[in-house]
């Protein structure tokens, strides 16, 4: 789960991490009553999404009244895909010099990873690897001071600010270990005057920890079919071709997806319904499917925790109860293969037992259908 | 240890009581596994499946020796059971259970490492040595012996390509699912050099899939280290980039990991790789009798 940057310098707050001053604005009085307080202001258009000052969402001024007729102008704007809902008013601050801090987790060692540079301000992709200090974690071990004072002399950071540096990145490390973090980004950390300020905040949680995360605050950034899905324990994604698809385990479905391109067609979602899925997770899968309104449905299950028997009747419940007026294409093999074919039957659909021969299927009936309309 | 099972490998069950842990007990025990014993606190004394229950790892492994230990626990107590199991000398554990909190899943293989155990998983449906032993929750008809090795990130996709197999008559050997999470405790690699040294194993399949970088290292690892024949198949060709496809491991972060690269790499190192499943079944066909005379 991604936070947004003002909910991510609260954070910062909370650990001690300077930030510069400012406020979250959700209306346009709300950034000309912070604007009057602070003078110099940068206004921050609050997306899930870098490269804002290029795509016009970052704005300066000092005159309250402009403030307002920003915040105004931003908020409800499409910024990059995204729609403004707040905004964050914040001091100016006097740049010195630009910073990168990161701490990630590095998937092929197996470890938190500490990302420092001194060409900071930029994304950190187009930094030449070289300038970049990498710093693997022990997570038996943790950060110990003197792993901090290395990077620090790796950065060759000016003596005055060594200090606070070191003192900083603790707290960023406290903060990435205790929130169940997946990445804790400050680009740019900025140095003004004497002082090392985080002037951005990107804060990405671990979703699978949330149940203990239970303080931070929640962020949405899924379609409402995504989100429905995952609140019934499936995992979805919306697509743009116009099969759609639902199969059990999260390989099988990128597999069904991968044969539907090979013959030709493309899929309107991925659906998984999990490795393990029942009657019930099944026929609201399907519901969600047809909610997408396809030319052809493709249903790919290989049961084996699953029970084809469990699959069969969910389909043949949602036939009875709706008119699914596309063709449905079943594959269905595994854990009682026999009774789900004749569950089937009975609604009249002749199940396939090779997944290529139901994908070429579904690809064939969505064209028909697509032709006849 | 090594992946390569025995009949005679001594598995525990943590979480042998629960609705999952003595449903598959049952299904591990019609295999062929040697199940030696239970693990359920506060179920010490009761049986499953005929199976002894205890109420501590430590009791299973002194009592009943235990060597191999697969968990059937939720999430939230994956990390405290793994630590208890490693923290009493289990050499190999299975991880299944799915949506473990990455932190906890760092910090055990962190500890495993310290202490010699090979870790499973987590996200996985474990693992076979066919006709002999599985572990896990893969379904039992499709594992039946052979001169394949198999190993997966991903579960249904594995039956549906040890099935093809099996049912073109080509059965397996081992069978190792790595599991879905971004972080696991095997890699490609550290397979593969287990079924090169396995006598049963003549050829290796790796199912793999787009994000990451696991499969190009293999690759490198394979053209240097891997005189058998290797036969890949990839998921997630036609997937868009940057949409997390249901494993966290599926995800293509800011151009690598690219379906392209990977089967560059792959073929680079003598490897076939196959984009759609059906395609598996003959192309091993064909490499097992040109290479192996089978």
């Amino acid at each position: 789960m991604k936070l947004h940057e003002y909910m991510g310098k609260d954070l910062f707050q909370r650990y001690g991490i300077p930030i510069p001053k400012g406020q979250v604005a959700f209306t346009p009085e709300q950034a000309a009553e912070t604007t009057a307080r602070l003078g110099d202001v940068v206004i921050k258009s609050q997306i899930l999404s870098g490269k804002r000052g290029k795509a016009g969402g970052i704005r300066f001024t000092k005159d309250p009244v402009e403030a307002a007729r920003i915040t105004d102008e931003l908020i409800g704007s499409d910024l990059r895909g995204f729609i403004v809902q707040a905004v964050l008013v914040e001091e100016k601050l006097a740049i010195e010099k630009e910073y990168y801090l990161a701490v990630t987790i590095d998937r092929e060692n197996r470890c938190p990873v500490i990302l420092a540079s001194a060409s900071g301000g930029m994304d950190i992709e187009e930094v030449d690897p070289s300038l970049i200090v990498t710093y693997l974690v022990d997570p038996t071990i943790g950060l110990m001071p003197f792993m901090v004072r290395e990077i620090s002399e790796a950065l060759a950071l000016p003596s005055e600010l060594q200090k606070q540096f070191q003192d900083l990145l603790q707290k960023l490390f406290a903060l990435f270990s205790e929130l169940d973090a997946e990445l804790v980004e400050i680009n740019p950390l900025v140095q003004s005057g004497a002082e090392l300020i985080a002037a951005d905040a990107k804060i990405t949680i671990d979703e699978d920890a949330l149940y203990r995360q239970k303080d931070l605050p929640s962020v949405e950034e899924r379609s409402a079919a995504e989100a429905s899905a995952k609140d019934l324990g499936l995992a979805f994604v919306d697509l743009e071709g116009d099969i759609g698809v639902m199969a059990n385990g999260a390989g099988i479905t990128m597999a069904t997806l991968d044969l539907i391109d090979y013959y030709g067609g493309a899929a309107a979602n991925f659906l998984d319904a999990g490795g393990g899925a029942g009657e019930e997770a099944t026929t609201k899968a399907l519901e969600l499917v047809l909610e997408r309104k396809p030319n052809a449905i493709l249903i790919n299950i290989f049961g084996g925790i699953t029970r084809c028997d469990d699959v069969a009747r969910a389909i043949a419940s949602v036939k009875r109860k709706k008119s699914i007026e596309v063709p449905l294409v079943v594959r269905l093999v595994g854990t009682n293969q026999e009774e789900g074919w004749d569950i089937l039957s009975e609604v009249g659909i002749q199940p396939f037992s090779a997944m290529h021969e139901a994908a070429k299927s579904a690809v064939e009936l969505a064209a028909r259908e697509r032709g006849s309309v | 240890m090594s992946i390569v099972l025995t009949e005679s490998t001594k598995v525990i069950v943590q979480g042998i009581t629960g609705k999952q842990g003595s449903f598959h007990t049952e299904q591990m025990l019609q295999y062929g596994t040697r199940i030696v014993a239970g693990v359920s606190p506060g179920h010490g004394g009761e049986t499953i499946s005929e199976v002894p229950v205890c109420n501590t790892v430590k009791e299973a492994v002194e009592g009943f020796g235990g060597e191999v230990s697969v968990l059937f626990v939720p999430a939230p107590f994956v990390k405290d059971a793994a630590i208890e199991a490693i923290h009493n000398g289990i050499k190999l554990l299975v991880l299944l259970t799915e949506h473990v909190p990455i932190k906890d899943t760092i910090a055990l293989i962190a500890y495993a490492k310290q202490k010699g155990t090979t870790i499973v998983g987590p996200n996985t449906f474990g693992l076979a040595t066919s006709g002999l032993s599985k572990i896990g929750i893969a379904p039992n008809r499709y594992f039946v012996p052979g001169p394949v090795g198999v190993i997966s990130r991903s579960g249904t996709l594995s039956y549906e390509i040890v099935g093809a197999l099996a049912a073109e008559g080509i059965g397996t050997s081992s069978v190792v699912g790595l599991g879905g999470d971004r972080i696991v405790g095997l890699d490609f690699i550290d397979v593969i050099k287990d079924l090169e040294q396995d006598p049963s194993t003549k050829l290796i399949v790796m199912i793999g899939e787009i994000g990451g970088s696991a499969e190009e290292k293999a690759a490198t690892y394979i053209k240097q280290h891997v005189k058998k024949p290797v036969v890949a198949y990839l998921a997630g060709k036609s997937a868009p980039p940057g949409k997390t496809m249901g494993h966290a491991g599926a995800i293509v972060e800011r151009g690598k990991g690219t379906f392209e690269g990977k089967v560059k790499a792959l073929e680079q190192a003598g490897v076939s790789v196959a984009t759609v499943t059906f395609e598996v079944p003959s192309i091993v066909a064909l490499r097992l009798q040109n290479e192996t005379g089978m």
